[in-house]
């Protein structure tokens, strides 16, 4: 006897083609067609003019004249070597994690040495474009290449990229500030330093320093202590509910009234602690979102083998509440990046602050202050994207979405 | 004649005020098999989870292993070493390989090494015959793969008692019986065993005592032949026709 008693059936036709879905959508009747015609000619008229305002209107001048400016902002030219070697240090980390890891970092990589080597040949003339600039580019990709390398060879462990990670920043921010009394690495006041690179140092640092403090505020707030979830309740709360201007102004002005003349904390400083507390907040809402996720069966199953509770939430709740938020601390990572801008307005040079400053320093870049705007505004959108690009293959690979 | 390993003494529980464990007394001897069953809410669940303080018992005493369970945590965690627990929904930790969910707590609970611990992990998933799933995710086996996990994880710990809360309850029929099967070698090796289930089959030849809860209370108890052929309660009878109708 047949078991198979079901005739064989084809599969649904293939969803229809662009040719099919224009005729369908756009051109459907008379009165569609009309429709679609004139709302292409509008869109010709406005986009035709901003492309034609873009690229023969426009007078970048206020760009190219320095646009190293815009990177590290008036820190000493005759020690940006520290900077870029900075970078080259990160680009060599990011090229051992592509190695090992691929997936994401693959990406980044790519993208970032990819900007970096186009520089290294583009074929324009510019004074910030020369032959030791375009070295320095192409041996940062070099190095980049070589960390690929490493990064392949079995013998790495992972455990040494996370170290290696885990110092870098101090090896920049030794790099970036000098030591005291060093031939080789002269003090640069923060003053100097502006432009990205100082945006990235508020973003970054901001949110690296505030995940460990949002973890604790986290777990302080779900604490069966009273007065540990008290205090961490009223302080997220507290912050969340001021603006982060308001945060930036306390720690820049009135906390210099508090603390004693010759305990002046630098202004940079201030301004990162400012960052940090309003993004900590935040990253313990996050956090305690993410606790709130794990089945009380895993407490349990942690607990019957014997797990005391720092055990259980270090080895078995935090980890995977953590991987639960990480698209959620990856978005608050893309606000905070743009809030930083906020930093201007207590003296920091940071990209925005870099803009007003050429606006005002020649008489004629006064009316092209659209321009430095429009430049900096692309900057900000470019890297925003690439990030939330980033975050939704995070989001993808950690199987978060489904 | 040797101690009982656990010696429950009317042993009370209340949610809010719903009285869930009206006086339960248990002595259990060291390398028994208790089978505990009754309808849902009877409290079987509640019971077991009380020996390991997963629930807290208001009143009435537990000694597990000559350890008596108090409020004191250096107590309650002596006693969770003592005792593996195997849960209806499995409670594997997702997030960590199988070899690992089975040799962390021997590493960070028992202080032992890394290797010695993934050693004795392997063995004990060749036990429960799946030692091929060792690196996978607890995501990509099937129930009753991450059933027989969960006993290896709890196996790993070297309990004297194990719990099992209604084991195979969550499981697809067509997988009951590799976990049962796992349970049953264990039974044989000697393990004391404390198991809420309804799986009468395996309680018929694996157990040694039965224990049947009703309303928070045991209703009766004895040995299989006792509880099988000649039920004494009226509610143990209705019970037993109703589950092995079919």
């Amino acid at each position: 006897m047949s078991i198979n008693t079901n005739p064989q059936v084809l599969p649904p036709p293939d969803p229809p083609g662009p040719i099919k879905w224009l005729k369908d959508n756009l051109f459907g009747n008379l009165f569609n067609s009309i429709l679609t015609i004139f709302s292409l000619l509008i869109v010709y008229f406005l986009l035709g003019g901003v492309i034609e305002w873009f690229f023969n209107t426009a007078d970048w001048r206020p760009v190219t004249k320095a646009p190293l400016l815009y990177v590290i902002g008036s820190y000493p030219r005759e020690e940006m070597w520290r900077v870029g070697l900075s970078v080259t240090v990160v680009f060599f980390l990011l090229g051992i994690s592509w190695g090992k890891w691929g997936g994401l970092l693959k990406s980044v990589s790519l993208a970032l040495g990819g900007i970096f080597f186009v520089l290294a040949i583009l074929p324009v003339k510019h004074v910030q474009l020369d032959v030791a600039m375009r070295t320095y580019l192409g041996i940062t990709v070099f190095v980049m290449a070589l960390g690929y390398i490493l990064g392949r060879a079995e013998k790495l462990k992972p455990n040494l990229i996370y170290i290696l990670w885990l110092i870098s920043p101090i090896i920049i921010v030794v790099l970036f500030a000098g030591i005291e009394n060093s031939e080789v690495l002269k003090q640069v006041a923060t003053t100097s330093w502006g432009g990205l690179m100082v945006t990235f140092l508020l973003a970054i640092g901001g949110i690296l320093i505030s995940f460990p403090i949002g973890v604790a505020l986290a777990l302080g707030r779900r604490s069966t202590l009273p007065i540990v979830s008290a205090s961490s309740t009223i302080f997220i709360e507290t912050i969340r509910g001021v603006p982060l201007i308001t945060i930036l102004f306390m720690f820049s002005i009135i906390l210099g009234l508090f603390l004693p003349a010759d305990a002046r904390l630098d202004r940079l400083l201030r301004a990162l602690m400012a960052v940090t507390v309003f993004s900590s907040a935040y990253t313990a809402e996050n956090i305690r979102g993410g606790l709130q996720s794990i089945s009380k069966g895993q407490y349990e199953a942690a607990h019957a083998l014997g797990m005391n509770n720092f055990q259980t939430m270090f080895f078995i709740v935090l980890p995977q509440a953590i991987k639960v938020v990480i698209p959620a601390i990856v978005g608050q990572f893309i606000s905070l990046f743009k809030d930083t801008t906020l930093v201007v307005i207590v003296g920091i040079n940071d990209l925005l602050g870099i803009g007003r400053s050429v606006i005002n320093s020649e008489s004629d870049f006064l009316q092209l202050q659209l321009e430095v705007y429009i430049f900096i505004a692309l900057i900000y959108w470019v890297f925003s994207y690439f990030m939330s690009v980033a975050s939704r293959r995070v989001e993808a690979s950690l199987g978060v979405s489904n | 004649m040797t101690e009982a390993i656990i010696k429950c003494t009317d042993v009370h529980k209340w949610y809010g005020e719903f009285h869930a464990l009206r006086g339960i007394d248990m002595d259990v001897m060291p390398g028994e098999v208790i089978v505990i069953f009754g309808p849902s809410g009877s409290g079987k669940s509640t019971f077991i989870r009380t020996i390991n303080h997963l629930e807290e018992h208001q009143r009435g005493t537990i000694v597990v292993d000559g350890i008596e369970l108090s409020h004191d945590v250096r107590n309650i965690e002596e006693i969770r070493k003592e005792t593996g627990m195997v849960f209806q929904q499995f409670n594997l930790f997702p997030h960590l390989t199988v070899l690992q969910n089975v040799s962390l707590a021997p590493v960070w609970v028992k202080k032992k090494s890394k290797d010695e611990a993934e050693k004795i992990s392997m063995d004990l998933l060749d036990q429960v015959g799946i030692p091929e799933q060792a690196d996978k995710f607890p995501g990509q086996l099937s129930g009753g793969q991450q059933q027989r996990v969960a006993i290896a994880r709890a196996l790993a710990m070297e309990p004297k008692i194990m719990l099992f809360d209604e084991p195979t309850s969550a499981l697809d029929p067509e997988m009951i019986k590799e976990v049962l099967d796992a349970m049953t070698e264990l039974a044989k090796s000697g393990m004391t065993m404390i198991v809420v289930t309804h799986e009468m089959g395996f309680a018929r030849a694996v157990a040694n005592r039965m224990f049947f809860f009703d309303e928070g209370s045991i209703v009766e108890s004895g040995s299989p032949d006792d509880i099988f052929k000649n039920p004494k309660e009226d509610r143990t009878k209705l019970f037993l026709s109703q589950i092995l109708q079919h």
